[in-house]
């Protein structure tokens, strides 16, 4: 342990700690535009300097680890106008445009230049050319408005394991960004949005929908649906200052309504069905591979991640055959509710409109994919972030916090709590184990709450195995074989997996792989700021939705009995295939 | 500074990722390889081709976008293709004030390219330097390792014309 003094309070630290760290344990928040939680200190932006006693200038306070009897200062005279000259200077070169701003409301810069007084320009310095980049469905990028804290690198090489970001040139030249200044469509970005996620401006945004949806909305002659993925009910709220990890379903329903969409459904009920349609592809691979012998891909990928699809795609075309042919639930929703739902209301499909709320900004990417549209039409035509659809609930002056809770529509509404985990890192594959477990032995996952706890959590890579005893005569076997399983969440542990099926390519029969960490309560399209406290919360309330629902198994789902027996017939029958399932190409 | 060797002909995408293969093979192992690696590549291609910079950052598993960011960092490294003639205007405050801004225009004007490009013909590139340590004799220009002195704006053309020739006579 360290002791020393701040603003005059002695404190005791683990060793190695940073004046910053140390500083937060009593309360003393420093400003920093360029940290990121849990990675290498980068010290760009320098408005966390501090006034260390005996050193001869101002320290990086997230750079800086505490000694011995040190002695900081965090609110001097020198240390305040070091800050306000730092973001001055910041402000000189930033194209805000702060009234058009995607980051009007939640712009980190602006909100450090209020609070440390900066109340005019001080300097009308030349500013860097700001470049726009259109060429991605996710994202957008506005060079003017970036202040080069690094953020994003962070994100896109160390947590994504992507690199389709890096600072190029150098000095005042510098531009963050793809390969020789190029654009995002010409480097291997997966779209994930984990640099629009934790960028402090407007720099990296998503590409907007909203006029696209309030268009739709407003044509009478639409039939306009929506869908919400598990992870937005544990998130939405922070939209409108609820603590993080609060459940805000029943109110999300009722504000989805009051916005004017005439269903308000559930991609839960496609994930129930993703379970179905997945957790049988699993048993037949794995009845192909153990009784017949044949040459199957093993381990089998999860599909559900836009962004992890992207990566394999990019990066190990080699094991795309080992992805699990089902589309995302996403996509699996919007292919049903243009053929099944159309049918079941007797609505011409060309005039139904399918809308996603997604906590994702790849999703935009998956929606626009040329194969997604199996059945005629477009499957998901519109695709909104959490956060848009935030904005368009403010912008209609809703008072969301003083909503009734509703209810989902029938039939597309209906959902199982293994559904609701599918927000979680682990969730899927939980979700899975639970409906395959019960239908090869019959009898339910002999689990506390049913969780399978060790793939659950924020650990970067897991893994669990699970042997197979009393199976049924059609799944014998089964019996006793071990069933291995890994989980990894954030692509840079999709590595990781790949590292190890190269030492041992039978080490798994099955991988669930998201590409944010956290899985998609950690999304690129959640509200600001996501860090692992937050990421917590948004996991305990998906774990508290799935416990507190009456059923909680996929294949338990009645409405997912009713789909197969009105119209898909059987799982990985010739409908499904046709409008469930796809498939992959190298990039 | 090595002077890069001009091809006769442009290398084929096949031939500059077997080159890159061997020469990423060869200093891999170092540490901080990549610095030399693109060093070892512009010597032998004259610049860097795009085909070559995409195959090392594979072979060293670090993304193109990288790559990218090292090789812009350095004015050293050039992307596009070096013509048979540099062209190095030096802008030290000696020939500035002696008129180097005048030559580097009347280069430009005449030349009908901008710094840091190469000619369609690829017989001349054009680049600015800091002090070729001359300025009694400013301002200079070097021309591969030609060095000319004093120079007029409006000589430039003759200059220019000198080298032009010997290319239609090597023809």
């Amino acid at each position: 342990m360290t002791d020393l003094t701040i603003n005059g309070i002695e404190i005791s630290v683990e060793d190695g700690t940073t004046i910053l760290d140390a500083a937060s344990k009593i309360g003393v928040t420093i400003p920093t535009l360029c940290h990121l939680q849990g990675h290498e200190p980068l010290g760009a932006c320098r408005i966390c300097v501090v006034e260390v006693e005996g050193a001869r200038s101002l320290m990086p306070s997230c750079a800086t680890p505490v000694t011995r009897g040190m002695v900081v200062k965090t609110n001097t005279r020198k240390v305040r106008e070091a800050r306000k000259l730092i973001v001055d200077l910041l402000l000189s070169e930033h194209e805000g445009n702060c009234q058009f701003c995607d980051r009007s409301n939640d712009c980190e810069l602006e909100k450090i230049a209020s609070s440390i007084g900066i109340s005019k320009p001080l300097y009308a310095g030349e500013k860097p050319e700001a470049r726009f980049d259109y060429t991605t469905k996710a994202l957008i990028r506005d060079t003017g408005k970036c202040i080069k804290c690094r953020r994003c690198i962070t994100a896109c090489n160390e947590i994504q394991a992507v690199g389709a970001l890096f600072p190029q040139n150098r000095g005042f030249e510098t531009v963050i960004g793809p390969a020789f200044t190029s654009d995002l469509a010409d480097v291997q970005c997966v779209q994930c949005g984990q640099c629009a996620a934790v960028c402090p401006v407007g720099a990296i945004i998503e590409r907007s929908n909203i006029d696209d949806v309030w268009e739709a909305i407003d044509n009478p002659g639409k039939h306009v649906v929506v869908q919400t993925a598990p992870a937005i009910r544990a998130a939405l709220g922070e939209c409108f200052d609820y603590e993080p990890g609060t459940l805000v379903t029943g109110k999300m329903i009722t504000a989805l309504r009051s916005l004017g969409f005439d269903a308000v459904f559930d991609t839960n009920f496609a994930a129930d069905l993703t379970i179905i349609e997945e957790g049988n592809e699993l048993l037949t691979r794995l009845k192909k591979k153990l009784v017949n012998g044949e040459d199957i891909a093993l381990p089998m990928f999860t599909s559900c991640s836009p962004g992890w699809i992207n990566y394999a795609e990019y990066f190990h075309p080699d094991y795309l055959n080992n992805i699990s042919s089902c589309k995302s639930p996403q996509q699996m929703f919007g292919a049903v509710a243009k053929t099944y739902y159309a049918q079941k209301q007797g609505i011409d499909p060309a005039d139904i409109v399918v809308v996603s709320v997604m906590p994702c900004t790849a999703k935009k990417y998956e929606a626009a994919r040329d194969e997604m549209a199996d059945s005629g039409f477009t499957d998901v035509d519109y695709v909104l972030t959490t956060r848009e659809l935030g904005k368009m609930i403010k912008s209609t002056g809703i008072d969301f916090r003083s909503l009734p809770d509703g209810v989902m529509d029938n039939p597309l509404g209906v959902s199982s709590g293994a559904a609701d985990i599918f927000a979680n890192t682990g969730g899927v594959m939980e979700a899975a184990i639970r409906t395959v477990y019960e239908l090869v032995t019959g009898r339910e996952l002999p689990f506390e709450n049913l969780h399978l706890t060790p793939v659950a959590g924020l650990k970067g890579f897991k893994e669990a195995s699970l042997t197979i005893e009393g199976t049924v005569p059609a799944w014998s076997f089964l019996e006793g074989v071990e069933v291995k399983v890994a989980v990894a969440h954030g692509l840079s542990n999709a590595a990781e997996v790949f590292r190890r099926l190269e030492e041992d390519p039978g080490r798994y029969h099955f991988v669930e792989v998201m590409s944010c960490p956290g899985g998609c309560i950690g999304g690129g399209g959640q509200p600001r700021f996501t860090d692992d406290s937050v990421r917590l919360k948004r996991i305990n309330a998906i774990y508290a939705e799935d416990e507190g629902k009456p059923i909680r198994k996929s294949h338990m789902n009645p409405m997912i009995t009713q789909i197969y027996e009105e119209f898909l017939i059987e799982p990985l029958g010739e409908k499904s295939h046709h409008l469930l399932h796809t498939h992959y190409a190298k990039k | 500074m090595v002077d890069a060797q001009i091809p006769t002909r442009e290398p084929t995408d096949e031939e500059i990722t077997k080159q890159t293969e061997i020469i990423v093979g060869e200093l891999i192992g170092r540490k901080g390889a990549l610095i030399p690696i693109l060093q070892t590549l512009q010597e032998l291609f004259g610049y860097l081709p795009e085909t070559a910079l995409k195959r090392t950052g594979e072979l060293m598993k670090i993304s193109y976008s990288e790559v990218a960011g090292v090789v812009s960092f350095y004015k050293y490294f050039s992307i596009v293709p070096r013509g048979k003639y540099l062209i190095r205007v030096c802008l030290g405050t000696s020939c500035y004030v002696r008129g180097g801004k005048e030559v580097l225009e009347s280069l430009k004007n005449n030349l009908g390219i901008d710094i840091d490009e190469t000619t369609e013909d690829r017989l001349f590139s054009l680049k600015v330097g800091r002090c070729f340590g001359a300025c009694g004799l400013a301002p200079v220009i070097m021309i591969n390792d030609d060095i000319y002195r004093r120079v007029k704006p409006s000589k430039v053309g003759e200059i220019l014309q000198s080298y032009r020739v010997q290319e239609d006579t090597d023809d």
